[in-house]
Protein backbone atom coordinates (compact mmCIF):
# COMPACT_ATOMS: atom_id res chain seq x y z
CA UNK A 1 0.00 0.00 0.00
CA UNK A 2 2.53 2.14 0.76
CA UNK A 3 4.54 1.98 -2.59
CA UNK A 4 1.52 2.87 -4.10
CA UNK A 5 1.07 6.12 -1.56
CA UNK A 6 4.76 6.62 -2.36
CA UNK A 7 4.34 7.29 -6.24
CA UNK A 8 0.94 9.35 -5.92
CA UNK A 9 2.56 11.94 -3.06
CA UNK A 10 5.49 11.55 -5.35
CA UNK A 11 2.91 13.41 -8.07
CA UNK A 12 1.67 15.48 -6.33
CA UNK A 13 4.53 17.58 -4.51
CA UNK A 14 5.53 18.72 -7.94
CA UNK A 15 2.74 19.70 -8.46
CA UNK A 16 2.60 23.74 -8.21
CA UNK A 17 -0.62 23.71 -6.48
CA UNK A 18 0.65 22.31 -3.43
CA UNK A 19 3.56 24.22 -3.47
CA UNK A 20 1.63 27.33 -3.83
CA UNK A 21 -0.51 26.09 -0.75
CA UNK A 22 2.49 26.03 1.42
CA UNK A 23 4.05 29.17 0.52
CA UNK A 24 0.73 31.23 1.08
CA UNK A 25 0.51 29.82 4.46
CA UNK A 26 3.97 30.08 5.46
CA UNK A 27 3.91 34.12 4.45
CA UNK A 28 0.74 34.40 6.36
CA UNK A 29 1.57 33.24 9.29
CA UNK A 30 5.15 34.88 9.13
CA UNK A 31 3.38 38.12 8.48
CA UNK A 32 1.12 37.87 11.40
CA UNK A 33 3.87 37.18 13.36
CA UNK A 34 5.82 39.80 12.26
CA UNK A 35 3.05 42.55 12.52
CA UNK A 36 1.72 41.73 15.88
CA UNK A 37 3.58 42.56 18.79
CA UNK A 38 1.78 39.84 20.82
CA UNK A 39 1.78 36.32 19.34
CA UNK A 40 -0.90 35.17 21.28
CA UNK A 41 -3.15 38.08 18.82
CA UNK A 42 -1.34 36.68 15.53
CA UNK A 43 -2.18 33.05 16.81
CA UNK A 44 -5.85 34.84 16.80
CA UNK A 45 -5.58 36.00 13.49
CA UNK A 46 -3.86 32.93 12.29
CA UNK A 47 -6.90 30.61 13.45
CA UNK A 48 -9.70 32.77 12.05
CA UNK A 49 -7.13 32.43 8.05
CA UNK A 50 -6.67 28.31 9.19
CA UNK A 51 -10.55 27.50 9.86
CA UNK A 52 -11.76 28.94 6.68
CA UNK A 53 -9.15 28.14 4.16
CA UNK A 54 -7.60 25.11 5.04
CA UNK A 55 -10.65 23.36 4.91
CA UNK A 56 -11.97 24.83 1.38
CA UNK A 57 -8.33 24.16 0.16
CA UNK A 58 -8.14 20.46 1.35
CA UNK A 59 -11.49 19.64 -0.07
CA UNK A 60 -10.91 21.46 -3.56
CA UNK A 61 -7.96 19.76 -4.22
CA UNK A 62 -8.70 16.75 -2.76
CA UNK A 63 -11.70 16.65 -5.26
CA UNK A 64 -9.82 17.57 -8.19
CA UNK A 65 -7.05 15.20 -7.67
CA UNK A 66 -9.71 12.04 -7.48
CA UNK A 67 -11.01 13.03 -10.91
CA UNK A 68 -7.94 13.51 -12.51
CA UNK A 69 -6.46 10.67 -11.45
CA UNK A 70 -9.33 8.68 -12.28
CA UNK A 71 -8.16 6.97 -15.55
CA UNK A 72 -5.03 6.25 -13.07
CA UNK A 73 -7.25 4.56 -10.47
CA UNK A 74 -8.77 2.52 -13.47
CA UNK A 75 -5.65 1.51 -14.37
CA UNK A 76 -4.45 0.33 -10.54
CA UNK A 77 -7.94 -1.60 -10.90
CA UNK A 78 -6.50 -3.81 -13.62
CA UNK A 79 -3.35 -4.70 -11.43
CA UNK A 80 -3.52 -7.14 -8.70
CA UNK A 81 -4.69 -4.93 -6.03
CA UNK A 82 -7.65 -4.46 -4.09
CA UNK A 83 -10.06 -1.30 -4.43
CA UNK A 84 -9.85 -1.01 -0.33
CA UNK A 85 -5.62 -0.54 -1.02
CA UNK A 86 -6.04 1.66 -3.98
CA UNK A 87 -8.37 4.02 -2.23
CA UNK A 88 -6.93 3.83 1.48
CA UNK A 89 -2.87 4.82 -0.99
CA UNK A 90 -4.60 7.63 -2.78
CA UNK A 91 -5.80 8.93 0.52
CA UNK A 92 -2.43 8.72 2.18
CA UNK A 93 -0.72 10.24 -0.58
CA UNK A 94 -3.03 13.59 -1.04
CA UNK A 95 -3.57 13.45 2.90
CA UNK A 96 0.39 13.34 3.77
CA UNK A 97 1.11 16.27 1.46
CA UNK A 98 -1.52 18.74 2.30
CA UNK A 99 -0.30 17.54 6.15
CA UNK A 100 2.96 17.91 4.92
CA UNK A 101 2.28 21.35 3.47
CA UNK A 102 0.44 22.80 6.48
CA UNK A 103 3.76 21.64 9.34
CA UNK A 104 6.12 23.60 7.02
CA UNK A 105 3.89 26.67 5.98
CA UNK A 106 2.35 27.13 9.65
CA UNK A 107 4.08 25.03 11.82
CA UNK A 108 7.80 26.46 10.82
CA UNK A 109 6.41 30.20 11.89
CA UNK A 110 4.85 28.36 15.09
CA UNK A 111 7.63 26.67 16.65
CA UNK A 112 9.43 30.05 15.77
CA UNK A 113 7.03 32.66 17.59
CA UNK A 114 4.85 31.05 19.72
CA UNK A 115 6.03 27.22 20.86
CA UNK A 116 3.49 26.95 23.50
CA UNK A 117 0.48 24.75 23.93
CA UNK A 118 -1.68 27.27 22.41
CA UNK A 119 0.76 26.85 19.21
CA UNK A 120 0.52 23.61 19.40
CA UNK A 121 -3.28 23.15 19.72
CA UNK A 122 -3.72 25.44 16.60
CA UNK A 123 -1.58 22.87 14.75
CA UNK A 124 -3.69 19.88 15.99
CA UNK A 125 -6.73 21.66 14.73
CA UNK A 126 -4.97 22.63 11.55
CA UNK A 127 -3.90 18.79 10.82
CA UNK A 128 -7.79 17.54 11.91
CA UNK A 129 -9.17 19.86 10.06
CA UNK A 130 -7.00 18.98 6.79
CA UNK A 131 -7.52 14.96 7.14
CA UNK A 132 -11.10 15.56 8.05
CA UNK A 133 -11.96 16.82 5.16
CA UNK A 134 -9.33 15.14 2.45
CA UNK A 135 -11.83 12.16 3.86
CA UNK A 136 -15.20 14.12 3.54
CA UNK A 137 -13.89 15.18 -0.18
CA UNK A 138 -13.20 11.36 -0.99
CA UNK A 139 -16.56 10.43 -0.02
CA UNK A 140 -18.38 13.61 -2.11
CA UNK A 141 -15.72 12.63 -5.05
CA UNK A 142 -16.26 8.53 -5.06
CA UNK A 143 -20.53 8.98 -4.61
CA UNK A 144 -20.64 11.02 -7.64
CA UNK A 145 -18.88 10.38 -11.17
CA UNK A 146 -19.29 13.89 -12.91
CA UNK A 147 -16.26 16.04 -12.18
CA UNK A 148 -18.61 19.25 -12.05
CA UNK A 149 -21.27 17.72 -9.50
CA UNK A 150 -18.25 16.57 -7.19
CA UNK A 151 -16.66 19.77 -6.74
CA UNK A 152 -20.30 21.41 -6.46
CA UNK A 153 -21.47 19.31 -3.79
CA UNK A 154 -17.81 19.57 -1.91
CA UNK A 155 -18.13 23.47 -2.18
CA UNK A 156 -21.18 22.81 -0.08
CA UNK A 157 -20.23 21.26 2.29
CA UNK A 158 -17.42 23.64 3.10
CA UNK A 159 -20.20 26.32 2.31
CA UNK A 160 -21.86 24.04 5.47
CA UNK A 161 -19.49 23.67 7.95
CA UNK A 162 -17.70 26.83 7.71
CA UNK A 163 -20.57 29.05 7.54
CA UNK A 164 -24.56 27.98 7.59
CA UNK A 165 -23.73 26.02 10.80
CA UNK A 166 -22.75 28.39 12.91
CA UNK A 167 -25.91 30.33 11.20
CA UNK A 168 -27.98 26.87 12.73
CA UNK A 169 -26.86 27.30 16.39
CA UNK A 170 -27.21 30.89 16.42
CA UNK A 171 -30.88 30.72 15.29
CA UNK A 172 -31.56 27.67 17.85
CA UNK A 173 -30.28 30.33 20.41
CA UNK A 174 -31.97 32.80 19.73
CA UNK A 175 -35.27 30.90 19.59
CA UNK A 176 -34.79 29.23 22.42
CA UNK A 177 -33.04 31.96 24.52
CA UNK A 178 -35.51 31.57 27.69
CA UNK A 179 -34.15 28.02 28.45
CA UNK A 180 -30.25 27.46 29.73
CA UNK A 181 -28.33 25.78 26.52
CA UNK A 182 -24.98 25.80 27.70
CA UNK A 183 -24.81 21.97 27.48
CA UNK A 184 -26.99 22.12 24.34
CA UNK A 185 -24.65 24.18 22.54
CA UNK A 186 -21.39 22.66 23.26
CA UNK A 187 -22.86 19.23 22.43
CA UNK A 188 -24.24 21.15 19.01
CA UNK A 189 -20.64 22.79 18.23
CA UNK A 190 -19.01 19.71 19.24
CA UNK A 191 -20.59 18.29 16.05
CA UNK A 192 -18.68 20.70 13.83
CA UNK A 193 -15.01 19.85 13.33
CA UNK A 194 -14.61 23.76 12.51
CA UNK A 195 -16.04 24.88 15.64
CA UNK A 196 -14.46 22.06 17.65
CA UNK A 197 -11.14 23.14 16.08
CA UNK A 198 -12.37 27.10 17.20
CA UNK A 199 -13.15 26.47 20.58
CA UNK A 200 -10.47 24.06 21.78
CA UNK A 201 -7.92 27.02 20.49
CA UNK A 202 -10.10 29.70 22.06
CA UNK A 203 -10.16 28.59 25.40
CA UNK A 204 -6.51 27.75 25.77
CA UNK A 205 -6.01 31.77 25.84
CA UNK A 206 -6.96 34.75 27.62
CA UNK A 207 -10.03 35.66 25.44
CA UNK A 208 -11.88 32.90 26.95
CA UNK A 209 -12.36 35.33 30.02
CA UNK A 210 -14.49 37.26 28.20
CA UNK A 211 -17.53 34.52 26.96
CA UNK A 212 -18.71 34.70 30.33
CA UNK A 213 -20.91 31.77 31.99
CA UNK A 214 -20.98 29.75 28.56
CA UNK A 215 -16.99 30.31 28.49
CA UNK A 216 -16.92 29.16 31.68
CA UNK A 217 -18.50 26.02 31.44
CA UNK A 218 -16.39 25.45 28.20
CA UNK A 219 -13.46 26.25 29.74
CA UNK A 220 -14.40 23.68 32.39
CA UNK A 221 -14.64 20.79 30.04
CA UNK A 222 -12.61 21.22 27.04
CA UNK A 223 -9.86 22.43 29.63
CA UNK A 224 -9.69 18.77 31.74
CA UNK A 225 -8.07 15.35 30.14
CA UNK A 226 -11.51 14.34 29.31
CA UNK A 227 -12.29 17.35 27.47
CA UNK A 228 -9.17 17.05 25.52
CA UNK A 229 -10.34 13.19 25.11
CA UNK A 230 -13.13 14.14 23.58
CA UNK A 231 -11.92 16.67 20.67
CA UNK A 232 -9.49 13.95 19.58
CA UNK A 233 -11.82 11.30 19.86
CA UNK A 234 -14.57 13.48 17.72
CA UNK A 235 -11.57 14.38 15.21
CA UNK A 236 -10.99 10.90 14.97
CA UNK A 237 -14.76 10.04 14.00
CA UNK A 238 -14.83 12.71 11.55
CA UNK A 239 -11.64 11.57 9.92
CA UNK A 240 -12.36 7.73 10.13
CA UNK A 241 -16.41 7.90 9.16
CA UNK A 242 -16.41 9.80 5.68
CA UNK A 243 -13.38 7.38 4.39
CA UNK A 244 -15.33 4.57 6.06
CA UNK A 245 -17.69 5.31 3.84
CA UNK A 246 -16.63 6.53 0.61
CA UNK A 247 -14.57 2.86 0.78
CA UNK A 248 -17.82 0.91 1.07
CA UNK A 249 -19.17 3.17 -1.95
CA UNK A 250 -15.98 2.22 -4.19
CA UNK A 251 -15.59 -1.51 -3.59
CA UNK A 252 -19.31 -1.58 -4.94
CA UNK A 253 -18.89 0.89 -7.90
CA UNK A 254 -18.73 0.38 -11.33
CA UNK A 255 -15.64 2.14 -12.88
CA UNK B 1 -9.48 -19.76 -18.80
CA UNK B 2 -12.48 -17.44 -18.89
CA UNK B 3 -15.83 -18.38 -18.35
CA UNK B 4 -18.43 -16.05 -18.65
CA UNK B 5 -22.32 -17.49 -17.69
CA UNK B 6 -24.77 -15.33 -18.13
CA UNK B 7 -24.01 -11.82 -17.01
CA UNK B 8 -26.55 -9.10 -17.34
CA UNK B 9 -25.24 -5.32 -16.42
CA UNK B 10 -27.75 -2.03 -16.60
CA UNK B 11 -26.25 1.09 -16.72
CA UNK B 12 -29.75 3.01 -14.90
CA UNK B 13 -32.16 2.58 -17.97
CA UNK B 14 -29.45 1.23 -20.57
CA UNK B 15 -29.17 -2.54 -21.29
CA UNK B 16 -25.31 -2.47 -21.23
CA UNK B 17 -24.96 -6.15 -21.29
CA UNK B 18 -27.78 -8.39 -22.05
CA UNK B 19 -27.29 -12.24 -20.50
CA UNK B 20 -23.80 -13.38 -22.38
CA UNK B 21 -22.50 -16.66 -22.23
CA UNK B 22 -19.04 -17.49 -23.63
CA UNK B 23 -16.03 -19.37 -22.74
CA UNK B 24 -12.54 -18.14 -23.66
CA UNK B 25 -9.90 -20.41 -23.56
CA UNK B 26 -5.80 -20.84 -24.13
CA UNK B 27 -4.44 -19.92 -27.37
CA UNK B 28 -7.66 -18.35 -28.59
CA UNK B 29 -7.38 -14.79 -30.36
CA UNK B 30 -10.73 -13.49 -30.19
CA UNK B 31 -12.44 -10.30 -31.58
CA UNK B 32 -14.49 -8.46 -29.76
CA UNK B 33 -16.45 -6.40 -32.39
CA UNK B 34 -19.99 -4.31 -32.21
CA UNK B 35 -21.14 -0.86 -33.03
CA UNK B 36 -20.25 2.15 -30.05
CA UNK B 37 -21.93 1.55 -27.09
CA UNK B 38 -22.32 -2.34 -28.04
CA UNK B 39 -21.40 -3.23 -25.15
CA UNK B 40 -17.40 -4.01 -25.01
CA UNK B 41 -15.75 -2.73 -22.95
CA UNK B 42 -18.27 -3.06 -20.41
CA UNK B 43 -17.71 -7.10 -20.76
CA UNK B 44 -13.69 -6.28 -20.58
CA UNK B 45 -14.06 -4.18 -17.13
CA UNK B 46 -16.58 -6.59 -16.02
CA UNK B 47 -13.92 -9.48 -16.93
CA UNK B 48 -11.17 -7.41 -14.53
CA UNK B 49 -13.62 -6.43 -12.03
CA UNK B 50 -14.17 -3.04 -12.32
CA UNK B 51 -17.74 -3.35 -13.61
CA UNK B 52 -19.91 -5.35 -10.94
CA UNK B 53 -22.22 -7.13 -13.31
CA UNK B 54 -25.93 -7.58 -11.86
CA UNK B 55 -26.37 -10.96 -12.85
CA UNK B 56 -24.23 -13.75 -13.64
CA UNK B 57 -20.89 -15.59 -12.96
CA UNK B 58 -17.81 -14.85 -14.72
CA UNK B 59 -14.94 -17.33 -13.62
CA UNK B 60 -10.96 -17.11 -14.32
CA UNK B 61 -9.18 -20.42 -14.36
CA UNK B 62 -12.07 -21.78 -12.88
CA UNK B 63 -12.32 -19.42 -9.71
CA UNK B 64 -15.04 -17.08 -9.52
CA UNK B 65 -14.55 -13.87 -9.36
CA UNK B 66 -15.43 -11.82 -6.41
CA UNK B 67 -13.39 -9.16 -4.93
CA UNK B 68 -9.98 -11.18 -4.97
CA UNK B 69 -7.97 -9.43 -7.07
CA UNK B 70 -4.87 -11.54 -7.49
CA UNK B 71 -5.87 -13.22 -10.28
CA UNK B 72 -5.70 -9.92 -12.01
CA UNK B 73 -1.92 -10.44 -12.04
CA UNK B 74 -2.29 -13.04 -15.24
CA UNK B 75 -3.57 -10.41 -16.68
CA UNK B 76 -1.91 -7.50 -18.60
CA UNK B 77 -4.69 -4.84 -19.82
CA UNK B 78 -4.55 -1.66 -22.00
CA UNK B 79 -7.13 0.69 -21.73
CA UNK B 80 -8.85 2.53 -24.59
CA UNK B 81 -7.70 5.95 -22.90
CA UNK B 82 -4.27 5.94 -21.02
CA UNK B 83 -4.27 9.21 -18.79
CA UNK B 84 -1.54 8.46 -16.33
CA UNK B 85 -0.79 11.26 -13.16
CA UNK B 86 0.45 14.23 -15.06
CA UNK B 87 3.97 14.74 -13.36
CA UNK B 88 4.81 11.28 -12.96
CA UNK B 89 7.70 10.33 -15.29
CA UNK B 90 7.62 7.31 -17.84
CA UNK B 91 10.40 5.39 -16.47
CA UNK B 92 8.40 6.02 -12.72
CA UNK B 93 5.46 4.59 -13.98
CA UNK B 94 7.00 1.10 -15.45
CA UNK B 95 9.33 0.98 -11.82
CA UNK B 96 5.68 1.40 -10.31
CA UNK B 97 4.23 -0.82 -11.32
CA UNK B 98 6.67 -3.27 -11.61
CA UNK B 99 7.33 -2.53 -7.51
CA UNK B 100 3.28 -3.55 -7.17
CA UNK B 101 3.20 -6.67 -9.72
CA UNK B 102 6.65 -7.52 -8.09
CA UNK B 103 8.27 -9.97 -10.50
CA UNK B 104 11.79 -10.75 -11.22
CA UNK B 105 13.76 -8.92 -13.50
CA UNK B 106 13.92 -12.11 -15.86
CA UNK B 107 10.55 -12.78 -15.96
CA UNK B 108 9.75 -9.35 -17.46
CA UNK B 109 9.16 -8.72 -21.25
CA UNK B 110 10.80 -5.70 -22.08
CA UNK B 111 10.45 -5.83 -26.24
CA UNK B 112 8.06 -2.98 -26.67
CA UNK B 113 9.45 -0.80 -24.66
CA UNK B 114 13.03 -1.43 -26.75
CA UNK B 115 10.99 -1.13 -29.80
CA UNK B 116 8.91 1.65 -29.40
CA UNK B 117 12.30 3.43 -27.96
CA UNK B 118 10.40 4.18 -24.31
CA UNK B 119 13.69 4.57 -22.74
CA UNK B 120 15.21 7.71 -24.88
CA UNK B 121 11.71 9.70 -22.90
CA UNK B 122 12.11 7.86 -19.71
CA UNK B 123 12.43 11.50 -18.01
CA UNK B 124 9.80 12.88 -19.32
CA UNK B 125 6.77 13.57 -17.56
CA UNK B 126 3.76 12.08 -18.60
CA UNK B 127 1.56 14.94 -19.25
CA UNK B 128 3.80 15.81 -21.94
CA UNK B 129 3.20 13.13 -24.13
CA UNK B 130 0.99 13.03 -27.14
CA UNK B 131 -2.05 10.89 -27.13
CA UNK B 132 -0.32 8.22 -29.90
CA UNK B 133 2.70 8.02 -27.31
CA UNK B 134 0.53 7.36 -24.15
CA UNK B 135 -0.93 4.65 -25.93
CA UNK B 136 2.83 3.61 -26.59
CA UNK B 137 3.27 3.38 -23.15
CA UNK B 138 0.52 1.50 -22.28
CA UNK B 139 1.06 -1.06 -24.87
CA UNK B 140 4.52 -1.69 -23.32
CA UNK B 141 3.01 -2.00 -19.35
CA UNK B 142 -0.03 -4.74 -20.93
CA UNK B 143 3.01 -6.96 -22.38
CA UNK B 144 5.41 -5.83 -19.88
CA UNK B 145 4.91 -9.00 -17.50
CA UNK B 146 4.04 -12.35 -19.88
CA UNK B 147 0.91 -12.23 -18.90
CA UNK B 148 -1.33 -15.40 -19.63
CA UNK B 149 -4.51 -13.45 -21.14
CA UNK B 150 -4.41 -10.10 -22.91
CA UNK B 151 -7.02 -7.22 -23.02
CA UNK B 152 -6.41 -4.66 -24.93
CA UNK B 153 -9.07 -2.19 -25.81
CA UNK B 154 -8.86 -0.68 -29.14
CA UNK B 155 -5.13 -1.20 -29.27
CA UNK B 156 -4.11 0.33 -32.52
CA UNK B 157 -6.25 3.42 -32.43
CA UNK B 158 -4.24 6.63 -32.80
CA UNK B 159 -1.11 5.07 -33.14
CA UNK B 160 1.02 5.54 -36.55
CA UNK B 161 1.48 2.97 -38.58
CA UNK B 162 5.31 1.98 -38.09
CA UNK B 163 4.14 1.43 -34.51
CA UNK B 164 0.83 -0.21 -35.05
CA UNK B 165 2.81 -2.96 -37.33
CA UNK B 166 5.35 -2.99 -34.86
CA UNK B 167 2.06 -3.88 -32.33
CA UNK B 168 0.81 -6.35 -34.32
CA UNK B 169 4.07 -8.90 -34.79
CA UNK B 170 4.16 -8.37 -30.94
CA UNK B 171 0.72 -9.89 -30.49
CA UNK B 172 0.76 -12.20 -33.66
CA UNK B 173 4.32 -13.15 -31.33
CA UNK B 174 2.25 -13.88 -28.08
CA UNK B 175 -0.56 -15.60 -29.83
CA UNK B 176 1.94 -18.27 -30.77
CA UNK B 177 2.95 -18.28 -27.31
CA UNK B 178 -0.55 -20.16 -26.76
CA UNK B 179 -2.20 -17.31 -24.88
CA UNK B 180 -5.56 -16.02 -24.47
CA UNK B 181 -5.94 -12.77 -26.17
CA UNK B 182 -9.18 -10.46 -26.50
CA UNK B 183 -8.97 -7.78 -28.57
CA UNK B 184 -11.50 -4.68 -29.83
CA UNK B 185 -11.43 -2.64 -32.74
CA UNK B 186 -13.14 -1.11 -35.07
CA UNK B 187 -10.26 -1.29 -37.66
CA UNK B 188 -10.88 -4.75 -38.99
CA UNK B 189 -8.31 -4.95 -41.40
CA UNK B 190 -5.92 -4.91 -38.63
CA UNK B 191 -7.49 -7.61 -37.24
CA UNK B 192 -7.85 -10.01 -39.72
CA UNK B 193 -4.56 -11.34 -39.33
CA UNK B 194 -4.80 -11.85 -35.81
CA UNK B 195 -7.62 -13.06 -35.10
CA UNK B 196 -9.02 -17.10 -34.15
CA UNK B 197 -12.24 -15.75 -33.37
CA UNK B 198 -14.72 -13.39 -33.83
CA UNK B 199 -17.02 -12.35 -30.60
CA UNK B 200 -19.92 -9.67 -32.10
CA UNK B 201 -21.83 -7.70 -30.04
CA UNK B 202 -25.08 -5.61 -30.79
CA UNK B 203 -26.96 -3.40 -28.13
CA UNK B 204 -25.58 -5.88 -25.39
CA UNK B 205 -26.43 -8.96 -26.66
CA UNK B 206 -23.95 -11.49 -28.02
CA UNK B 207 -25.30 -11.65 -31.46
CA UNK B 208 -22.53 -15.03 -32.43
CA UNK B 209 -19.43 -16.42 -31.41
CA UNK B 210 -17.25 -18.25 -33.92
CA UNK B 211 -13.80 -19.42 -35.31
CA UNK B 212 -13.10 -16.79 -38.41
CA UNK B 213 -12.61 -20.37 -40.48
CA UNK B 214 -16.28 -21.06 -40.04
CA UNK B 215 -17.20 -17.49 -40.43
CA UNK B 216 -15.23 -17.47 -43.71
CA UNK B 217 -16.35 -20.34 -45.15
CA UNK B 218 -20.17 -19.66 -44.35
CA UNK B 219 -20.08 -16.37 -45.83
CA UNK B 220 -16.82 -17.69 -48.81
CA UNK B 221 -15.40 -14.15 -48.05
CA UNK B 222 -11.75 -14.05 -47.35
CA UNK B 223 -11.47 -10.83 -45.76
CA UNK B 224 -13.04 -10.41 -42.42
CA UNK B 225 -14.55 -6.89 -43.30
CA UNK B 226 -16.45 -8.97 -46.28
CA UNK B 227 -17.79 -11.66 -44.11
CA UNK B 228 -18.87 -10.23 -40.98
CA UNK B 229 -20.71 -7.45 -43.64
CA UNK B 230 -22.62 -10.78 -45.31
CA UNK B 231 -22.82 -12.11 -41.99
CA UNK B 232 -24.78 -8.64 -41.04
CA UNK B 233 -27.11 -8.59 -43.97
CA UNK B 234 -27.94 -12.48 -44.05
CA UNK B 235 -29.32 -11.83 -40.61
CA UNK B 236 -30.60 -8.77 -41.34
CA UNK B 237 -28.73 -7.01 -38.25
CA UNK B 238 -29.02 -3.22 -37.85
CA UNK B 239 -25.55 -3.02 -40.11
CA UNK B 240 -25.53 0.61 -40.95
CA UNK B 241 -22.02 0.90 -38.98
CA UNK B 242 -20.45 -2.42 -41.10
CA UNK B 243 -21.33 -0.55 -44.58
CA UNK B 244 -19.85 2.31 -43.93
CA UNK B 245 -16.44 0.82 -43.79
CA UNK B 246 -16.89 -2.03 -46.21
CA UNK B 247 -19.03 -1.38 -49.04
CA UNK B 248 -19.13 -4.31 -50.80
CA UNK B 249 -18.51 -3.98 -55.13
CA UNK B 250 -19.68 -6.17 -57.82
CA UNK B 251 -17.59 -7.73 -59.85
CA UNK B 252 -17.40 -4.53 -61.87
CA UNK B 253 -15.70 -2.40 -59.32
CA UNK B 254 -19.06 -0.65 -58.69
CA UNK B 255 -20.48 0.27 -55.54
CA UNK B 256 -24.07 -1.68 -54.98
CA UNK B 257 -26.72 1.17 -54.96
CA UNK B 258 -28.91 -0.30 -52.26
CA UNK B 259 -26.54 0.49 -49.10
CA UNK B 260 -25.56 3.92 -50.43
CA UNK B 261 -28.25 5.20 -50.74
CA UNK B 262 -29.71 7.56 -47.66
Amino acid sequence: MLKLSKYVLYDIVRSKVILAYTAFLFIVSFSLFNMEDHSSKAILSLLNIILIVVPLISMIFTTIHYYNSYEFIELMLSQPMSRRKILLSEYGGIALSLVSSFIIGVGIPVLLFSPDSVGFSLLFTGISLTLVFTSLAFLTSVKSRDKARGIGFALLLWFYFALIYDGLILMVLFTFSEYPLEKATLVLSALNPIDLGRISIMLKMDVSALMGYTGALYKDFFGSASGMLFTMGIMFFWIVAPLWWALRVFKQKDL
Amino acid sequence: MIRIEHINKKFKRLVALNDISAELRKGQVISLIGPNGSGKTTLIKSILGMVKPDKGKIYFNEELINGDPSYRSLIGYMPQIGRYPDNMRVGQLFSMLKNIRNVPAAKLDEELIEKFRLEEIFNKPMRTLSGGTRQKVSAALAFLFDPDVLILDEPTAGLDPLSSELLKEKILKEKSKNKLILITSHILSDLDELTTHIMYLQEGKLEFFKEIEQLREETGELKLGKAIARIMKGEKFNNEWIDKMFVPKDSFGEIKGENKVY
